[in-house]
Order: structure tokens, then sequence, then C-alpha cells
């Protein structure tokens, strides 16, 4: 284990600030910067409560001034609450706002759905100009940060609650798909640190029944890297996403849209159903629950290739790689 | 003082947008006009040459439905040509029913009311010795968003903004009392840790008096008391004035009875 994203984020942030005067950190009584020790960048972190319209007004009025203000929130606030502010204040005027949004997918666990953000990529990928991040991991998403600090225009930044392991295959770049893994057989898009963690997972269990999975990493959803998505749709018979969100219009549904355009493909979309969490349990209990899991990506890589012909009995059909 | 002409002209204006094709927010443009020619030509430091200028003073209208009267204005001021006004609502046109940054002079688009405040929280917050004026309507401090942001104003002690109501007393289906009532208007922003100044709204003197200093430590809201559709007697008062478009007949009345009261010398 690591330390959890956003405690990496909030250090990196902090360090940040003490190098660079336009970056303002917007807090919104979260706890996270509790004790932090901002130094000489003291007078540019503001606790402006619980009130996250205001939170986002405040920081639109700030990137209009030459300022790069990182709002502090959890997904769903930032996302639902104050959509409307984050819609005309920031985007439309396609304004260098950070929104790091934690406690994204079911990260808040047993504290319910008022805490839960499962439509929260589906509402930012629609926004035009926003650059939407979902890294997998705590090194990622000081990349995701970094990458972005000075981009013209506003980045959403999705992370969880408690840590997770490192991916550890090195950093990533905003706006290229990650390759995880390389297979033949089928590809595997994953969009979050349980996602590619249940990628991964998968893949080994097909590698048992000889077949060989490429797992990619798409942190980031907004730009797509359509090229690898399109790549992938091209050599294989058949994809699957993964998502801590619910299977309507967010990742999942965004590579169907995207396939759809360019390249029809088979394609199954694994996320939360259409129902809010009926149950207490953590993060790691509710995706199993919800089937967000390795389980359920290998049963669906075997049904799509047994779909396809390209395995019979559990063996591979090379014949059956030929598609229209 | 600014003379009382440009505050006329600025009527004229806003009756010619709204008799045309598409029509526009009249009742609430017209009660704005003092405000904004006060703040315009006697109170914001702004440059219309380089609207830009880091020095400036902001002003953010949050009820942009008051386009047609903000549009008249920065024309007015040189912003832009005053023959632009022409092309309100038309195809193509950079002047829509709610101001877009790409109009010369306009700081942020609004229209979706309640979001001004907390954007002028934020610009306050970036240059704390830059002024910053936010004009709401009176209805619409309905929205929940101005009384998170008027919290915040306070609370982060932003004395370098101040607000302006734009109190009407009339929302777009009828008096704002009869609807949600917002009395005691003023003892409300003070327990909200505001300073509140009570002005006639269309008196340009008092205007300028009461916008030129804020008070240290915390903001200031000046409740303008107007009159909706002011200046046009067959609407003025009427929430039916809050979105028009005038017949030929109508627009030639009306300019017909602001030109007669121009000549009388009234403000």
């Amino acid at each position: 284990m690591t330390v959890p994203a956003r405690a990496a984020y909030r250090d990196l942030l902090i360090r940040l600030m003490a190098a660079d005067p336009r970056i303002y950190c917007l807090d919104t009584d979260t706890g996270l910067f509790a004790g932090a020790d901002f130094g000489p960048a003291a007078g540019r972190y503001v606790n402006l409560g619980i009130a996250e319209h205001n939170l986002m007004g405040v920081a639109a009025g700030l990137a209009a001034s030459g300022k790069i203000p990182f709002v502090n929130t959890m997904a769903t606030f930032a996302t639902t609450r104050a959509l409307e502010a984050v819609k005309i204040d920031i985007a439309y005027n396609h304004l260098p706002v950070r929104i790091v949004a934690t406690h994204g997918g079911l990260a808040a666990g047993h504290l319910g759905p008022t805490h839960h953000s499962l439509e929260d990529l589906a509402i930012m990928r629609t926004l035009p100009g926003f650059t939407v991040v979902v890294p997998a991991d705590s090194a990622a998403a000081e990349e995701a940060v970094l990458q972005t600090l000075d981009l013209p225009g506003p980045a959403y930044i999705r992370l969880g609650r408690s840590a997770t392991p490192p991916i550890d295959l090195g950093p990533i770049t905003v706006g290229q798909a990650q390759r995880l893994r390389d297979g033949s057989d089928i590809a595997i898009f994953a969009c979050g640190p349980y996602p590619a963690l249940a990628a991964l997972g998968a893949a080994e269990q097909l590698a048992g029944r000889g077949i060989d999975a490429t797992v990619i990493n798409m942190h980031t959803v907004k730009p797509l890297d359509t090229a690898a998505v399109l790549a992938e749709a091209r050599r294989m018979p058949a994809l699957i996403t993964v998502e801590e969100h619910w299977r309507a219009a967010g990742f999942g549904g965004l590579i169907a849209e995207t396939l759809c355009d360019h390249a029809p493909t088979r394609l199954t979309r694994i996320g939360m159903p259409e129902t809010f969490a009926e149950l207490a349990g953590d993060q790691a209990f509710l995706l199993e629950h919800y089937r967000i899991s390795h389980k359920e990506i290998t049963t669906a890589a075997l049904a799509l290739l047994a779909d396809v012909g390209t395995v019979l009995g559990g063996v591979r059909n090379d014949a059956g790689l030929s598609r229209v | 003082m600014i003379a009382p002409t440009v505050a006329h002209r600025v009527r004229e204006h806003i009756v010619d947008m709204c008799a045309g094709p598409d029509g526009g927010h009249l009742g609430g443009s017209l009660s704005l006009v003092e405000i904004l020619t006060t703040l315009y030509f006697d109170v914001l430091r702004v440059d219309p040459a380089n609207p830009a200028a880091a020095d400036r003073d902001i002003l953010l209208l949050s009820k942009g439905h008051g386009a047609v009267a903000l549009y008249a204005v920065l024309a007015e001021r040189g912003f832009f040509p005053v023959g632009d006004l022409t092309t309100f609502g038309r195809p193509g046109s950079k002047l829509m029913g709610h101001p877009v940054r790409a109009v010369p002079g306009v700081e942020m688009p609004t229209g979706a009311l309640g979001h001004g405040l907390a954007l002028g929280n934020g610009f306050a917050l970036a240059e704390r010795d830059r002024r910053c004026f936010v004009i709401m309507g009176d209805g619409e401090l309905q929205e929940g968003s101005v009384w998170e942001a008027a919290m915040a104003t306070s609370g982060l002690g932003l004395d370098n903004l101040m607000a302006v109501v734009d109190r009407n007393g009339l929302q777009l289906a009828g008096e704002t009392e009869a609807t949600i009532a917002l009395e005691p208007l003023a003892d409300r922003w003070r327990a909200f840790g505001w300073a509140v100044r009570e002005v006639d709204g269309h008196d340009p003197g008092a205007l300028a008096t009461a916008f030129r200093a804020g008070e240290p430590g915390r903001p200031v809201v000046v409740l303008a008391s107007t009159v909706k559709g002011k200046g046009l007697p067959f609407i003025q008062g009427r929430a039916e004035s809050h979105f028009a478009r005038l017949s030929e007949r109508q627009h030639t009345r009306a300019l017909a009875v602001l030109r007669a009261r121009q000549n009388r010398g009234a403000s």
C-alpha cells in the first residue's frame, strides 16, 4: 500500500504553492488540509466553508484574475450540487480551475449514496474544454496535477478516499492511454484504481485459460486517446470497459460512442448497475457486490469471445479472429 | 456628476433594442439605468480602449437579463460603437439576450441568477486592493447561492466588494413580496455581516455617494430603490414589463415619452 492519492496530492499542492504564487487552495471544510503548513503561502489557502456553489464561483473569479485555484470537495458535491457554477462560471469561460474531487465512485463506502459519485464522469466529459483525469494510483495523481498545471482551460481530477495499491508501471502521460499488459485476444480498458486492478486480475485469470488480454489504463477520460481505443478495436474481436461509475453515459458510454463513430466492435461495459447502493460496506465490498470485479471481467471476456466465435470450448480459434 | 442626457440616451437604446424582432428584458433594464450610468461614468476605473487593463475596477451584472441596459451603457461609454446596438439578438451578433465575455467590457457571462456574488468574491479575493461591484436583481435574492456567497464575502472580510441590489420590487410574474418575500431585506443583509446603504436608485448623486467609499473590514450592499420600467409611464411599476417585444406603435410612443421627459428636464 502507498499513501492515499488525496494525501499525495495534498502534499504536492503544498509544495507547488510555495513555489508558484498563482496557486490558491480553496477548501470546503474537507479536513484534508487540517494541520497543513502552507508556510509563506498560507494566505492562499482559503477555507470557504461548506458552500460548493460559492466555491466554484470564487474559483472562477480567481482564475479570471490570472490565478490557478485548486478547489477541494467531494466528487458528488463538485459535479452535482455545484454543477451550474462549474458549467457557467468555469467551463463556459474556459478558466484554469483545477477541481480535485475526492471520494470518486464508491470510495465513500459505508457513508452511502449521498457521498458516492457514480455520475460525475458522465457529467464532466460533456462540458466543453474540460480535461478529465482519473488517476489509478498516488503517483498518477501527482502526475495529473503536474501535467495539467499550466493548461489554459479547466481540469477535473477524480481521486478516491483510501490508499490503493500502486499500479507501478511508470509515469502516466495525461491524454495518452497507458498499456499495462499486452495481449492479442481481447482488450480491457479500465478507468480508475480498482477497475485497473480488476482488469489486471482478470487478465491473469484469462491467461490461465489460454486467453491473452491487453489491459489499458485509461486514466484520461477527456481528451480521450481515441487512437489507442481504435487501434485495439481494429485488432481485437471485442473490447471490455471497466469503471467505478454508473454504466449509463460514463467511461464505457464514451468508448461505445467512439466505437460507434469509427469502428463498431463488440463491447461489454462493466460498471455500477442502475441502482443506488442499497447496503453498507466498504469500497471493496461494494465493488464486489455490484460486480465491478475481476471475476465479472473474466466472465464477460469468455462470453464475448464465445459469442464472436474465437473461443470454442475454452480453446482459442484463430480463424475466428477475422472479422468484418 | 454625469449629464442626464446619458441616461436618456441609454433609455432610448434600451427601448430600441426591445423593439427588435426578438424583444428584450425591458422593465428590469430601465430600472438599472441610473445604477449603471453612475458606475460607468462616475465611479468605476475602467478604460474603454483597454477593457482588460490590470488596474481596472470589476463590475459584474449578476442580473444578466439586464443585458440591454449594460450594452447601452458600455456603448455610450465607448467600449464598442453605439451602432452595434442595432445588432442586438440578431443572428451572428455577439449581443445576446444575456451578456457574454466576447462583448468588450463584459467581465463574465451572467444570466443564470445567483452567480455574480460568488464570482465577485473570487475577483475581490484575487486582488484585495481593487474594487468589485456586483449588481443583483431583487428577485435574484431568492437564489440560495446569493446567501452562500454573501456569508463568504463578510466571512472573508472582502471590504473591496460592493453589492448593489436593483430593488424594483417586481420579478417576472409579480411582486417579490407576494412571491417569496424578501423583507426585512436590510436586516437580512446586516445579519449576514454587511453594511447597508439604502438609496433612491434613480438619483445619480445619491448613488455616486453610496458607491464611492466602502467600509473598512466589511462589505457594503447598496439597496437601490428603483421602479421597474422606469421612464415609460404605460409600463412602469408593472411586472408585465419584464420582457417585451415592443410593436412599432409602442416603440414610437415610448421614444416620444422619453423625449418629452428629457425636454422637460426630468431625470
